[in-house]
């Protein structure tokens, strides 16, 4: 049987089958090339990442967490950057993610859609892409100089908070938004006010987005050096700040808020600049904590978003 | 939920409330500035805390940015590549800070070559004028427009950025005006950069601190300069320091808040143990020391606590008694 003799139904079926073959082939070029991407993102990040832990190696030791820097590279370590990064870190963190949070839903769900409004989105939206730099020059007249704050963890904290802020807001309202209309509907319809379907809905189901926000912001935080810089952080730092975690009442102080500090990515950026190949490094086993903080981060936060997620049953 | 929200807005108006009684007040020496000063710096804070327990603290935000906290009163020390600008005088003058300048170590601008370059063992200050001066931006690009005699090889020049001192003092001391360079060289603040760059290049031409050098030796080769004597000097510990390396050797400088110098007794402490220490640890992290009756001469000059600097009109070459010397009569 020749082609031409088929019926016209065959005929028609074999275009179809022609069209879904064609459509295969499509499919399968673009996974391969995403795949082939995704592999060569990683592969690249994995290769950088173990030749930062190669190099370090040979500082890997409870010594190297331990003490301070110091002249001699064998003996210096990054007890009071690893400190000041995780302190700083923590103002950072209690200062955005509330601030953050509110304003991404006070911006969905209260705010009245006008021009306004539209204003503030697109502000908000551009803060995101504004260099860190800028952010350190602003800190720099504001919180150092007109409220006096000095060169301080509260200050560094702060600065790295408004950098993060726009990130937790943007993902906040992208969150809220991928709720769907019916939820929301269906808790109105119970009689449930508009500040209790916030709370107990739109915020809960929102939180896996929040948090990807959260984490990126933090992740952006850690290795933020410019900022740090302008406002003042020091270099060489053989003392810690007080601890925040007294054994009198109130067990807890907040002296350490006005201690100067250093952070990981300065202690790394001292070290790669001197001429010694030791110093070199130190400098790569810093890059190698700093990549595993924020490995571990990131971890605990997908864990936790997965956590929540199980939970939301629609 | 509601717990969590309590906690937070709890944690959140404290720190508010604390901030504003945020206050510095306390006994730590607060250091700040050059980034080439600090190793020496780092190492008498390190061995100065040790030994008497006073806290001191270094920054590094360049010696431009140094001075502008030093001149707000923010640090009592500024470590300082270069010296004090006129404008940075008057900054701190407005402010009522006075300063003493205490040069503390030398630097020794080293100019290397590949290790397969074979021509150039020794070069002149006018010959590096030539191949760095603005003039020569991509019209000198062979070795042999440099010196007849050298090869017809490319000329690849590699140097530090323009904020850095080294830079300065390269342009002050080989070209006649600061921060006039042609534009077509390899810049990097990252002397590391400069390391690689010229041991990779066999026609590479570049300068950094003698501390560098003396860390890859192996990868390149240092050109004798010749001084005002008219001989050809190798930067090495020794030459730097009885003053034949010239006119490359630059001074690296503290500065001190006089006030704080003659009243705070942790100041007092922490610079008499610099002065003392000051030989053994600048050797020790790569630079070049004064001699001893040097040394003498500036703990002196300091305990007079005479302010001002040497350097009202830019000076290259000068002796540390010239210094003090200048320093004393410029008052």
């Amino acid at each position: 049987m020749t082609i031409q003799n088929k019926p016209a139904a065959n005929k028609n079926l074999d275009s179809i089958r022609k069209t879904i073959a064609n459509h295969k082939r499509h499919d399968f070029i673009f996974a391969s090339l995403g795949t082939l991407v995704i592999a060569s993102l990683t592969i690249t990040l994995l290769i950088l990442f173990l030749d930062l832990v190669i190099d370090g190696y040979p500082r890997f030791n409870l010594d190297f967490f331990s003490n301070f820097p110091s002249r001699r590279a064998a003996r210096a370590g990054i007890l009071s950057a690893w400190i000041g990064s995780s302190l700083v870190l923590l103002v950072t963190f209690f200062v955005a993610v509330p601030l953050g949070i509110t304003s991404g839903v006070y911006l969905e769900e209260y705010a009245k859609k006008n021009w306004f409004s539209d204003l503030i989105e697109i502000n908000v939206s551009n803060l995101a892409g504004v260099p860190s730099i800028i952010y350190g020059l602003l800190a720099l007249g504001l919180f150092v100089y007109s409220f006096g704050l000095g060169q301080s963890i509260l200050t560094a904290g702060l600065t790295l908070a408004l950098l993060m802020l726009p990130i937790v807001i943007v993902s906040t309202r992208e969150a809220i938004r991928s709720i769907p209309v019916h939820i929301r509907e269906a808790a109105y319809a119970v009689g449930a006010t508009k500040w209790q379907v916030c709370r107990n809905h739109v915020i809960p189901y929102s939180y896996g987005g929040i948090l990807t926000g959260v984490i990126i912001g933090m992740a952006r935080a850690i290795g933020e050096t410019a900022p740090v810089i302008t406002i003042g952080a020091l270099t060489f730092i053989a003392f810690l700040p007080p601890s925040p975690i007294g054994l009198e009442p109130p067990f807890i102080n907040f002296d350490w808020l006005e201690s100067g500090f250093t952070v990981l990515p300065i202690q790394m950026f001292n070290w790669i600049s001197r001429p010694q190949l030791a110093f070199h490094v130190n400098a790569a086993a810093t890059g190698a904590v700093i990549i595993m903080l924020t490995l571990l981060m990131n971890g605990f936060a997908i864990k936790l978003r997965y956590n929540i997620r199980k939970k939301i049953k629609w | 939920m509601k717990e969590i929200t309590k906690f937070i807005f709890t944690v959140v108006t404290t720190i508010l409330l604390f901030s504003n009684s945020a206050i510095a007040a306390t006994d730590i020496v607060k250091i700040d500035g050059s980034s080439t000063v600090y190793p020496i710096t780092e190492a008498v804070a390190e061995e100065f805390q040790i030994e008497t327990g006073i806290k001191v603290t270094v920054g590094v935000s360049g010696t431009g940015g140094g001075f502008k906290k030093f001149c707000r009163g923010d640090t009592v020390i500024s470590n300082a590549s270069r010296p004090i600008k006129p404008n940075e005088i008057k900054k701190c003058k407005e402010a009522g800070i006075d300063f003493i300048e205490i040069p503390i170590a030398f630097d020794a601008i080293t100019i290397v070559v590949n290790k397969r370059n074979d021509w150039a063992k020794e070069m002149t200050p006018a010959e590096l004028k030539k191949a760095w001066e603005p003039l020569a931006q991509s019209k000198i690009t062979k070795w042999s427009q440099v010196r007849d005699s050298w090869p017809d090889v490319p000329l690849k020049l590699y140097g530090p950025g323009a904020d850095s001192g080294t830079f300065d003092y390269f342009t002050e001391s080989i070209v006649g005006e600061s921060k006039a360079i042609r534009g077509d060289f390899t810049a990097s603040e990252d002397d590391n950069v400069l390391v690689q760059g010229v041991s990779g290049d066999k026609g590479g031409l570049g300068y950094f601190g003698l501390a560098y050098f003396n860390e890859n030796k192996n990868k390149l080769d240092a050109v004798a300069i010749k001084n005002g004597k008219g001989k050809f000097i190798v930067p090495s510990l020794k030459t730097v320091m009885d003053g034949s390396y010239n006119p490359l050797s630059r001074p690296l400088f503290i500065y001190l808040n006089a006030s704080k110098a003659a009243f705070d007794p942790n100041v007092k402490k922490f610079i008499d143990f610099y002065l003392k220490h000051a030989a053994v640890l600048s050797t020790e992290v790569g630079y070049i020391p004064f001699s001893k009756s040097e040394y003498a001469a500036i703990t002196n000059h300091y305990k007079t606590l005479k302010t001002g600097t040497a350097f009202k009109k830019p000076a290259i070459g000068l002796s540390v008694q010239q210094m003090l010397d200048l320093s004393s009569s410029n008052q």
